[in-house]
């Protein structure tokens, strides 16, 4: 395993970040639009942890703190709870969108109230 | 080349191209379906990285909670069986989606690349669990109140959800 570098990672996570804001600007569909948040979501997930993982922590670590690789992994818990959330909360306007325009285009959706 | 070594490139491998199926499968059901695939290779990274519960969170919570939710919005907003999506794209979107994601691309691989990462010499493997240690770092130490307002972030989001999704009662 000692060839598997940071930059390994990094090149994985790059690569999905960009296919997510590739799919939030070109499809026409609300909810492709949150599966590619969600790609872009994993791939800063994956940062977070390669670099816990691999980046050498400060010096002046104060004793009995919590390790930098055990930090790390709870950011990306937090995005993850965070995203769950997200998705329900997308999903709500989602639904509520296509009640009134029966359709879920980000294109067709452009009258606002007033 | 180690075993371990070829089953981290192939899951890297699964999680770009499912990923490319995502963004270019004009089925949203064929694409929430890859979603999936993404989602559980991402999993098999994150145990390579030694974060076994976040692998286990991640399975969880995405592949049995998120995916689920979206194919639910699938079925829902959709009229018909199979449901094609990609209707009209003009060419000056998808070509100016493929200029922007590309240069991005660029970018993060020339940053990822050409930084001077200050790395661990020597990355050690242990075999134990890290739910232990999670645990105390968010019920003992300095994690304890951001998982409180975590808690109260999805209790608001769950109020909203409903609120937002509720039909109007008929008068």
């Amino acid at each position: 395993m000692a060839n598997i570098t940071l930059e390994h990672y990094l090149l994985i996570s790059s690569i999905l970040f960009t296919l997510g804001v590739f799919a939030v600007l070109t499809r026409r569909n609300a909810i492709t639009i949150l599966m590619g948040i969600e790609l872009m979501l994993n791939s800063c997930n994956i940062n977070f942890i390669a670099f816990s993982r691999f980046i050498k922590p400060p010096t002046t670590v104060v004793a009995g703190e919590v390790s930098l690789a055990i930090e790390g992994q709870i950011m990306a818990l937090f995005v993850i709870v965070l995203a769950a959330a997200e998705a329900a909360v997308f999903l709500a306007i989602i639904l509520s969108i296509y009640r009134e325009f029966n359709s879920i285009s980000p294109n067709e959706v452009n009258t606002l109230k007033g | 080349m180690e075993v371990s070594e070829l089953v981290f490139y192939l899951f890297a491998l699964l999680t770009v191209v499912s990923a490319l199926a995502v963004v270019t499968l004009p089925n949203v059901v064929h694409a929430a379906f890859s979603l999936m695939v993404t989602l559980f290779s991402v999993a098999g990274l994150y145990v390579f990285l030694q974060a076994d519960f976040l692998a286990a969170t991640q399975v969880i919570v995405y592949v049995g909670g998120i995916l689920v939710l979206i194919l639910f919005g699938v079925l829902m907003t959709s009229s018909k069986l199979v449901m094609q999506v990609n209707i009209e794209v003009s060419k000056w979107q998808m070509f100016g989606g493929i200029v922007v994601s590309s240069a991005l691309l660029v970018v993060l691989l020339l940053l990822t690349f050409e930084t001077p990462w200050n790395v661990l010499s020597e990355v050690v493997d242990s075999s134990d669990s890290t739910v232990e240690q999670i645990g105390i770092a968010i019920l003992q130490k300095k994690f304890l109140l951001p998982f409180e307002v975590a808690s109260i972030i999805l209790l608001i989001a769950l109020i909203g959800a409903v609120f937002i999704s509720r039909t109007e009662e008929q008068e």
